[in-house]
């Protein structure tokens, strides 16, 4: 089968093909496979100084040179670790389903719900397309609006290209405020969208629908069903995303080498306390997956810009995205939207405020 | 004769989807009809979450991915 493009579908399910090939075969071509993985990505930066150096005969410190070396660098060390991830989280996905999430949120109170919910929205294998048919599949089962919510929130922002990259370039302690930042926003916006009591301003149709029984496949994934899985999902979500993230990597790249120090501080640093709500408001229209955006934001940040800044930037720009609320028209009131994004958007309005204060 | 309902809003997913089991059909020659359901009512209706998913007979065999021609194949035979 054709490897996929789709700009406009979210879907992270893949095709597993069933292959007579066993566990052990995998096995066998996996784990040189890794040792060479750890090869290649401890000796990036040596690769690049001598490709851009040496190879090249680029000057040291040149504009050209530095936005040359951050390139080459930067692009083999980006995919090789969203290779891994998103192979492992495709592994980890292989466990999970909207159908088993949904019994497991079914009736739960909230609070607990909207935790439980917001880890779950994660780990579940979850499409765009699929968003409307899996509210209304939530919300009739007995899953409260404010829970649904919490996993709407959290499952396309706190998706694993994301942490990947800001991993990659920021290094754990970033990643893991994001992760933590992100759940919190999820579980407190969905907190809070529960605590209003807005059940009635989704859709009339909505409220009437009944439950229907849940759908499950019978037959459950081998070891080895669960590895095709996840190469499928490599396969699918990299072969989707790797032109933005070149792209993302030159823009960053020539931001390095070419934009003089501090050029943005004025504009997104810490100072300028209206660069925060700035931020939030400019994400919202702006429609990108967390993949182009990371590596401009490295730049950003190497010029200057605040991290709670850039980093509300980039949630805002991939939690509160136009074409979702666009699907989600179909069951929500616009009135309930807008609370929805106002509420999001405050949450993230203060996670901005609070990385600029502790950092 | 084989009734084979496949759900989907329309992203690139569904209409894969749709051309993998129009294939996989005529290529088996089984009498089947296909039918795909993009209305959200009727996919909620189903209870389906997460799409594309093939239903034949009533019974839902592909859920949140597209299934392979090998795969629409060994439905249409049992």
């Amino acid at each position: 089968m054709s490897a996929d493009r789709q700009p406009t579908c979210a879907c992270a399910a893949p095709a597993a093909k069933p292959s007579p090939a066993g566990l052990g075969r995998y096995l066998l071509w996996g784990l040189p496979l890794l040792a060479a993985w750890f090869a290649v990505y401890r000796h990036l930066p040596d690769l690049s100084r001598w490709l851009t150096y040496h190879l090249l005969g680029l000057t040291p410190g040149s504009h050209l040179g530095e936005a040359v070396e951050f390139f080459l660098y930067d692009t083999p060390k980006v995919f090789l670790l969203l290779t891994l991830v998103v192979f492992g989280v495709g592994l980890v996905r292989s466990y999970f389903s909207p159908e088993r999430t949904r019994a497991m949120l079914a009736g739960r109170r909230e609070a607990a719900g909207n935790m439980l919910s917001a880890s779950l929205g994660i780990v579940t294998p979850f499409c765009s397309c699929s968003a409307v048919p899996l509210f209304i599949g939530f919300v009739s089962a007995g899953v409260p609006l404010g829970v649904t919510f919490s996993f709407l929130i959290a499952a396309p922002m706190i998706n694993e290209v994301a942490l990947v990259l800001l991993y990659g370039l920021f290094g754990w302690k970033v990643a893991g405020l994001y992760l933590a930042t992100g759940l919190m926003v999820a579980i407190a916006a969905g907190w809070v969208i529960g605590r209003l009591g807005l059940e009635h301003w989704t859709e009339d149709w909505v409220r009437q629908m009944r439950a229907a029984p849940g759908v499950m496949l019978e037959d459950r994934l081998s070891p080895a069903g669960r590895v095709e899985y996840a190469l499928q999902a490599v396969r699918e979500i990299v072969g989707r995303v790797w032109p933005y993230v070149l792209a993302g990597i030159a823009v960053g790249a020539g931001i390095h080498g070419y934009l003089p120090q501090d050029f943005l501080a004025g504009i997104m640093g810490k100072s300028a306390w209206w660069s925060v709500p700035l931020a939030v408001l400019l994400g919202i229209p702006m429609y990108a997956n967390a993949a182009g955006v990371v590596p401009v934001i490295q730049a950003l940040m190497a010029k200057g810009a605040a991290l709670g800044t850039v980093l509300a930037f980039m949630m805002s720009v991939i939690a509160l995205s136009l074409p979702e609320m666009l699907i989600l028209r179909k069951v929500l009131k616009p009135r309930l939207i807008a609370v929805f994004a106002g509420v999001v958007g405050v949450g993230i309005l203060l996670v901005g405020y609070l990385f600029n204060l502790v950092l | 004769m084989t009734q084979i309902k496949m759900f989907g809003p329309g992203c690139a997913k569904c209409r894969q989807t749709e051309k993998v089991v129009r294939e996989a059909v005529a290529t088996s020659g089984a009498a089947a009809e296909v039918v795909k359901v993009s209305d959200m009512l009727e996919i909620t209706a189903a209870g389906v979450m997460s799409t594309p998913a093939v239903m034949v007979d009533g019974k839902i065999m592909c859920l949140g991915k597209v299934p392979t021609k090998a795969e629409v194949l060994s439905w249409l035979v049992s």
